[in-house]
Order: structure tokens, then C-alpha cells, then sequence
């Protein structure tokens, strides 16, 4: 069996299947390989269970702090009781409407999903095999998406009581202890729900401190929450070897202090980080050059061959979803005839742990290291009257924008608090914008909303903030 | 990391100096091996400097318009692990010299690299044209550089009613705007080949005094020998202008008027007459103007002229010509084709003694036998060194060509 297309796409995560819907709209013939259910790492499992997981562990904590005298004037005498099969089984049911919703739109748009893996041959023909027997497809154009996987420590690799996120988020019984190794945003996510949950949660991190991609600002509010919550942060530590003996696992780490020590877990998450995959689908029969260990690209997304295309986690940090799927659109339209250049001003990034994290473009710090000269305003959540009015302003959460000093350009915003990965839509449009302090602060902001702090982070920067004294 | 300094390398042909016409880097910049440093412009030439080493540039020496020894610092580099070359340190201060002035540039790389070390990397940084998505992508659509476009919003701001404005001016600057008077200026720094061009110019208008002549010539008859030869030309041969057919009446012009044809030392207060006719040929580039020579044009036939006159313009303009490709002029032939007007008052390639400049072919009306007729009619315009050539022998040796001219066949006779 053979097919000819003129657009074939290899991985159907956020970044290939936006890349497939955007080219079947644009009338070109398309093909997209699939060896698991469309989706891919975000949708099947990585984003979206994790915020439903998440959703679930933030609502059982919540409910939990009615228990006894209650909170608010509202007690459940018994508090909550936890059944980790059913939250999997709903998380499950999110992650099947989503991925029949994926292929849905891509069956409309005109597109072919093939399921089975794909091998390639040379750079425009690939062996897929499938149920049905194997099937050979030559494109005009191929655009690799075959994202990333976790990274796997050598002398503890998955498996067992070793898990990784995707494992996390399909445990159908609570660990009552659980060590997670490394502290980015995917173990501080996993690691803060299960604690919500009820589990003992310890981490162990190599670095000096948590979320390395933020300043210690940012980061305070995870800190005193982690603090409070009494999880123990090993920081400067690095963990050696793994020993399962019964449902228990012994994790021997050398601590900050260069001491031997041990953290015991029924499961421990090994999160340290995301490989692109590169291995397993031929690539290496394509003689395109890498970047390290990813699929070198230009800012068009060209590999070093004509006409094959690579996005997403494939080709470098930020491994994020949207900057997989902005890619994903970019493509098709430039093999449609467009002229397009990948060329967003910032990629915004969310943590979704407690309190959430986002931020969009430079740092002070990063503004300074570039020679910029800023302004930096900022609010508190502590100030705003919606915050407080739904318990989130008490986290230590605020609002932080970064202009340019001489004509207050705004280069970056950043906040911390709950509920704040909603706000990172407008930050990523003020940026995109090119939008000034005054832009913000000019624009009318609905009360009482979180969106609040950000004009008033505007004004804190032109140096006239109503909600709080100066 | 370990530092290296470069220092203009002997460049070779005996060059002992040259003058910085453009900086390809600047501190702070990451280079590879082999990138091009510096575009540097010595007597022969313009000649990219390429990088001996990768790493960062800590400081360069001089400015565009500097001129720089052979040997003289030109580069300091941070480098990976130890330096390269076993040179001895220049002393354990980082270039304290007082007359290096490295451009107060704290502009940051705003290349988006494809793929950003971290979320930051991929961020804003320094000042590229402020305009939303939308506007970007119809810039990019429209094959427009933003960079080019003066947004009238806050902070430059490139709104959709900068972009309309900017293309309804057919991609130029925005049209005028009522009552905003412009108070700016804008200093060109006269350097490199414009330099050369100024000094050269200075030279000949101020040394030679010049008288110029102009007559009209009637080429119909070389325009219908033109278009047969074109006509019959086979696959490798040039077309023909009416350029070639001058170089060859003025190769046999020139052997009646030999002093047209000649070099005026006037510190030896000698004139040394060539034999062979070696025609300068002016020719624009994007630079600016430069000569480029068909040597030995007595030794050609129109084919030839016409195959080698294309050959070193094009070199010239590709800046791949020789410096014997643009030197060794006897006489000079200047022409701008379609703009070629009516008339002009040339000056003299010194130390030529002569320059013929080409004017439009156009048809005009003649008057002929008592009648008016239509014919193809060009002007020449000749400038002389009156120092050597006088009145009457600028105006013979005119007429000479003119006369060849008109009746072609007599130029191959």
C-alpha cells in the first residue's frame, strides 16, 4: 500500500495536529501519522489530566478546610473522602472528549489520520505501520512533531514504584508517601496536588532553588506554601540510587551539606526534565542536522532539508504546547504560500501550582543582563478586593510589569497568586501589542476582577497607584 | 575562556593600510569562524575580513573612515578555552588604548534565535519596530521591512494606518503631512570609494581645465546595422549597444588624433601618447562610480568590445574586479543610457586628456534635402584638457567620430 500527499505530518500533539487542521484548511492534501490517540504528551497526558488532577486535589483540599468548625460559616462534620480510581476514571473521561474532539477536527478539515508508527525511509518517505499491514507515504512536504518524552535518570529508570508524570496521573490508589525528584515546574504541579490529596510529599532538587526559569520574587509565594504545608524542599541535592524492598522505595540523595541521605516513598516521580524524541522513527536516515539534541530550525522552522519541517518540543526550549501549535499553524501556511516567520514577541509560560505562576517576556533581571534600562511596577493581590473576596489574596501573590525606562514599553510581566494563569491571555496581548504602561493603565479594568492588578501595576509603574500608598 | 587579539593581517599585493568602510560586528557580538568582521578597502580593493577565531567580540578598534596599518589591533576576542595563537598578551589590561573608541552601542541581540535557550530567550529585547501581530504579518505578506516604517503611535508604534500610508506612497516614507515641518539632519559620513570618487573628481576639475563641445550625430544607419547584427548574433554572443560601435570608431578616430589619446603628466611636464586604446568606461555601481577598462580595444572586434565591456562592468558592480581591471584607462567613455539626456559636461578621468559622454538615441525630426524627416539622432558630448588639446583639435577629432558614426560601414574600413 502506498499514498502520495502534498503535506505529511509525523505526531499528532498540539503541535502536528494544528499543523494538519491549518494545511486541510488551506486545501492542501494532508496526511498525519499518529502512533498513539491524537492529542499527544498535552492532551493524553500531560496538560490537561494534570489540570484536571490538579482541578480535583485543589477542590478536596478546599472542601477539606470545612471539616470540623468548618470555614465561612460552612462545616461538612465529616470532610471529604477521597476515591483515587473515580478522579482518574473522570480525569479519563475529559482526556476521551478531548482526543474524539481532536479527531473530529481533523477529519472535517479534510485531513487523514493514519495510526501506526512511522518510520522514514529518507527525508519525504516513511513506512508506517499500522493494524492494517504496513503503508508507504511520500510527501512533497514532511513536517516532523514528534515531541518530547520525560527524561529517564540512568540509575533509576521508570518503572515499578519509579514513575513518571505520565504514571502520576493515572495512580488509581493514593500513595501515602511520595518522593519527587526535581523540582521544575512539572514536580512542583504533580508534587503540590498530590499533596492537596492528602500524600506526604518531599522533593529532591539539584539546584539551589525551585522553578529555575523565574527570579526568587516569583517563587516566594510556592516557597511559603510548600512551608506551610510542611513538605521538604532538599535543595542542592542530588539524588544517587533507588531501592524498592516490599510496596516501599528508599531514595539515597547527598544533601546540600554533601551528607548521605535517604527520602522513603511508595511511589517517586522522576521529574528532571524532557528529552525531545528523536530516536525510534528514523531520523537519522534523513541527514538533517540537530541543535544539540534537538531538530535544528530556522526562525521559519526549515530543517537543514528542503521542504521538511519541524516543530514543537522537537525543536527546542520553551517545550511548551501553544508554541507547538503556533508553529504547527505557521507551517502550513508558509507550504500553502504564505509568508510567515515565527516571530512572537514573547511565549508566555504558566506553572500551575499553588499559587500559579505565569510570565510573559523579560525579567528585571533579564532586562538588566540585556542592558535595558526599566521601570518595574508593581500590585499585590493582598490589595485587591476580588482576591481577598475568594480567598486568594493572602498567597502572597502579585503583579509585575516591566517597561523600557525611556518610553515605557513593556517588555515584561510576570505574577504570582492564585487563579493568575487566567490573566496570562492579556499579558501576552499587551506585549504582542507593543502596548505601553499607559495603554494598561488606560484601559478600564472591570471591578471586582483580578484583572484589576495589572492596571494597577501600570499606574504603580507611572508612579501613581490608587490601591496602594506609595 | 581566554583572549585573543587580531590584528590586520598582511592582506597581500604589497597592501600596507587600510581604510574601515563598514563594521560587520560590534562588542558584545558572538562570531564564528570565518564570519566577516570588517569590510576594509584598501587601494585595490574592498576586502571582507573574515574572523580567525569563534567567540565574543569584547572591543573593536576604529570607526568607518579610520585607516588601519597592517598590523595594527583591530579585534579583541573572549574565546573558548586558551587563546589560539601563542602571542604574547598585550600587557594585562583590556585594551586601555585612549584613541580606540568602541561605539557606545548597548543594543542587545534581537535576533530570534530558533531555538531560545529558555522561555526568556524568546522574549522582547532591545528596539525592534513596535507593531501588533496583525500588522507584522501584513508587513511580512506586503514584503515589507518594519524597520523602515516610522509608526506614527506612541513610542513609534506601526499602526495598519502606517502600513496603508506607506504602501499607497508605493513603499516609500510616509507621504507629507500638513504642518509638520521636518528639522532633522542627517550626516553621511564621506568615506571609502565615496572618498575616492570626491578626491579623484577634486583632482580633475581643479587640475584640468576643461573646455567641452557637443555635437549631434545621426545614427540611423548605425541603429539599422545594430539591429541586423542583433538579429544574426548566435546564442554566445552579447547583445549589442551602440557602445561597442563608439569604441571602435574611436579606436580609429584616435589614430588621427592621437593627442586625444593620451596620458598628461604635467609634474613632467610630458604627454605620453599610447598606441593602445584602452577605454574607460564609467559604470554605477551600488557604491558609487567606478571605471572599469577594456584594454587593447584596437586589438577587438564590436564583438568583443561589446563581450568584455559587459565582463568587467559586471565585475565592478559584483566588486570581484581586479585593480587591473580598474586602472590603465587611456581615454574614458561615459554613459547613462536611457538617462543619458541631452547633453553634459564631462570630467576628465585624470590624467586622461579626453572623455566622451553618450547621450539618448531618440528619433527627431531632421530637416534633409529641404524636407523634414524623421531620423535617429544622438548627441556626443566631448570633454578636453585644454592645457593639451586645443579648440580645434576637440572639435576635428568630434567631427572624425561624428563622421564615423554616421556612415558605420567607414569604421570598419
Amino acid at each position: 500500500m502506498g499514498r502520495n500527499c502534498k503535506v505529511l505530518i509525523v505526531g499528532a500533539g498540539p503541535g502536528g495536529y494544528v499543523a494538519a487542521i491549518r494545511a486541510g484548511q488551506l486545501g492542501l492534501d494532508t496526511v498525519i501519522v499518529e502512533g498513539d490517540r491524537a492529542g499527544g504528551t498535552c492532551l493524553i497526558r500531560g496538560c490537561i489530566p494534570s489540570k484536571a488532577v490538579i482541578h480535583a486535589a485543589t477542590r478536596f483540599e478546599e472542601l477539606g478546610a470545612h471539616a470540623g468548625d468548618g470555614d465561612m460559616g460552612i462545616s461538612l462534620p465529616d470532610g471529604p473522602m477521597l476515591n483515587m480510581g473515580k478522579l482518574v476514571e473522570w480525569k479519563e473521561s475529559i482526556v476521551d472528549k478531548l482526543n474524539s474532539g481532536v479527531e473530529m477536527l481533523l477529519k472535517k478539515a479534510g485531513v487523514e489520520l493514519v495510526r501506526g508508527w512511522a518510520t522514514f525511509r529518507d527525508g519525504k518517505t516513511c513506512d508506517v505501520e499500522t493494524s492494517e499491514g504496513s503503508v508507504k507515504i511520500t510527501a512533497e512536504h514532511v513536517v516532523l512533531a514528534t515531541g518530547s518524552r520525560a527524561t529517564e535518570l540512568s540509575f533509576m529508570p521508570f518503572g515499578g514504584n519509579i514513575i513518571s508524570s505520565t504514571e502520576a496521573l493515572e495512580l488509581g490508589e493514593l500513595p501515602e508517601r511520595l518522593v519527587v525528584i526535581g523540582a521544575g515546574y512539572i514536580g512542583l504541579e504533580l508534587g503540590i496536588a498530590y499533596r492537596k490529596l492528602g500524600c506526604q510529599v518531599e522533593f529532591i532538587e539539584a539546584l539551589d532553588h525551585i522553578l529555575p526559569l523565574y527570579d526568587a520574587e516569583l517563587v516566594r509565594p510556592i516557597s511559603m506554601w510548600l512551608r506551610k504545608h510542611k513538605v521538604p524542599m532538599h535543595l542542592s541535592a542530588r539524588a544517587t540510587e533507588a531501592k524498592t524492598r516490599g510496596k516501599t522505595t528508599t531514595v539515597g540523595f547527598t544533601d546540600a551539606d554533601g551528607k548521605a541521605q535517604k527520602a522513603k516513598g511508595e511511589r517517586v516521580l522522576v521529574a528532571v526534565g524532557r528529552r525531545p524524541c528523536t530516536e525510534g522513527w528514523g531520523l537519522e536516515n534523513m541527514a538533517i542536522d540537530l541543535d544539540g539534541p534537538f531538530v535544528k530550525v530556522d526562525t521559519r522552522c526549515r530543517t537543514s532539508m528542503r521542504n521538511v519541517w519541524a516543530i514543537g518540543d522537537l525543536v527546542g526550549e520553551p517545550m511548551l504546547a501553544h508554541k507547538a501549535s503556533a508553529q504547527g499553524e505557521m507551517v502550513a501556511e508558509i507550504i500553502a504560500g504564505h509568508r510567515r516567520e515565527f516571530d512572537p514577541v514573547g511565549i508566555p509560560a504558566v506553572c500551575f501550582t499553588e499559587p500559579e505562576i505565569i510570565g510573559v517576556g523579560l525579567t528585571p533581571d533579564e532586562a538588566k543582563e540585556a542592558g535595558i534600562a526599566t521601570t518595574v511596577g508593581k500590585f499585590p493581590f493582598a490589595a485587591s478586593g476580588r482576591a481577598l473576596a475568594m480567598q486568594a489574596g493572602t498567597d502572597g501573590g502579585f503583579v509585575r510589569i516591566t517597561a523600557r525606562r525611556d518610553d515605557n514599553v513593556i517588555i515584561g510581566i510576570h505574577a504570582v497568586g492564585a487563579h493568575v494563569a487566567e490573566l496570562s491571555g492579556e499579558f501576552a496581548h499587551a506585549l504582542e501589542m507593543s502596548a505601553r504602561l499607559e495603554d494598561i493603565a488606560g484601559t478600564i479594568h472591570v471591578h471586582p476582577t483580578l484583572t484589576e492588578a495589572f492596571a494597577e501595576a501600570a499606574l504603580a509603574g507611572l508612579g501613581h497607584a490608587i490601591h496602594v500608598a506609595k | 575562556m581566554g583572549k585573543h587579539v587580531f590584528k590586520l593581517p598582511d592582506v597581500g599585493e604589497g597592501v600596507v593600510e587600510g581604510e574601515i568602510v563598514d563594521w560587520k560586528v560590534k562588542a558584545g557580538d558572538s562570531v564564528t569562524e570565518d564570519q566577516p568582521l570588517v569590510d576594509l578597502m584598501t587601494d585595490k580593493a574592498t576586502v571582507a575580513i573574515p574572523s580567525p577565531v569563534s567567540g565574543k567580540v569584547i572591543s573593536t578598534t576604529g570607526k568607518p573612515g579610520d585607516m588601519v596599518a597592517v598590523g595594527a589591533e583591530l579585534i579583541v576576542f573572549e574565546v573558548e578555552g586558551k587563546r589560539k595563537e601563542a602571542e604574547p598578551e598585550p600587557e594585562a589590561a583590556p585594551d586601555p588604548e585612549p584613541k580606540s573608541e568602541p561605539e557606545p552601542e548597548p543594543e542587545p541581540v534581537d535576533t530570534p534565535e530558533p531555538a531560545p535557550a529558555s522561555v526568556a530567550a524568546a522574549a522582547p529585547a532591545g528596539k525592534r519596530p513596535l507593531a501588533s501581530p496583525a500588522v507584522r504579518r501584513r508587513a511580512r505578506e506586503a514584503g515589507v521591512d518594519l524597520s523602515g516604517i516610522q509608526g506614527s503611535g506612541p513610542g513609534g508604534r506601526i499602526s495598519h494606518d502606517d502600513m496603508d500610508t506607506f504602501l499607497q506612497g508605493g513603499g516609500r516614507l510616509a507621504a507629507v503631512q500638513r504642518g509638520q515641518k521636518r528639522t532633522g539632519t542627517t550626516e553621511v559620513p564621506v568615506i571609502g570609494l565615496r572618498r575616492k570618487i570626491a578626491v579623484k573628481m577634486a583632482e580633475s576639475k581643479s587640475r584640468i581645465p576643461h573646455f567641452s563641445y557637443l555635437e549631434e550625430i545621426d545614427i540611423t544607419e548605425l541603429e539599422s546595422l545594430r539591429q541586423h547584427l542583433n538579429a544574426k548574433r548566435s546564442g554566445d554572443m552579447p547583445k549589442l549597444t551602440y557602445l561597442p560601435f563608439l569604441m571602435q570608431a574611436l579606436v580609429r578616430t584616435l589614430q588621427q588624433h592621437p593627442e586625444c589619446n593620451a596620458l598628461y603628466e604635467d609634474e613632467r611636464n610630458t604627454v605620453v601618447r599610447h598606441e593602445a586604446v584602452h577605454v574607460g568606461m564609467a559604470t554605477q555601481t551600488d557604491d558609487g562610480l567606478m571605471v572599469p577598462v577594456i584594454r587593447h580595444s584596437e586589438a577587438r572586434d564590436v564583438w568583443d568590445c561589446a563581450r568584455e565591456m559587459r565582463r568587467v562592468s559586471q565585475a565592478a558592480r559584483d566588486k570581484t574586479a581586479t585593480s587591473e581591471e580598474l586602472s590603465g584607462s587611456t581615454i574614458t567613455v561615459t554613459s547613462l543610457g536611457a538617462l543619458g539626456g541631452l547633453g553634459a559636461t564631462p570630467i576628465i578621468n585624470h590624467p586622461e586628456v579626453a572623455i566622451i559622454g553618450v547621450h539618448k538615441a531618440e528619433e527627431r525630426a531632421v530637416v534633409c534635402d529641404g524636407a523634414i524627416v524623421v531620423r535617429r539622432m544622438m548627441n556626443l558630448s566631448g570633454s578636453f584638457d585644454h592645457r593639451i588639446v586645443d579648440g580645434y583639435n576637440g572639435a576635428q577629432m568630434m567631427q572624425t567620430l561624428k563622421q564615423m558614426l554616421e556612415h558605420p560601414a567607414t569604421i570598419f574600413m
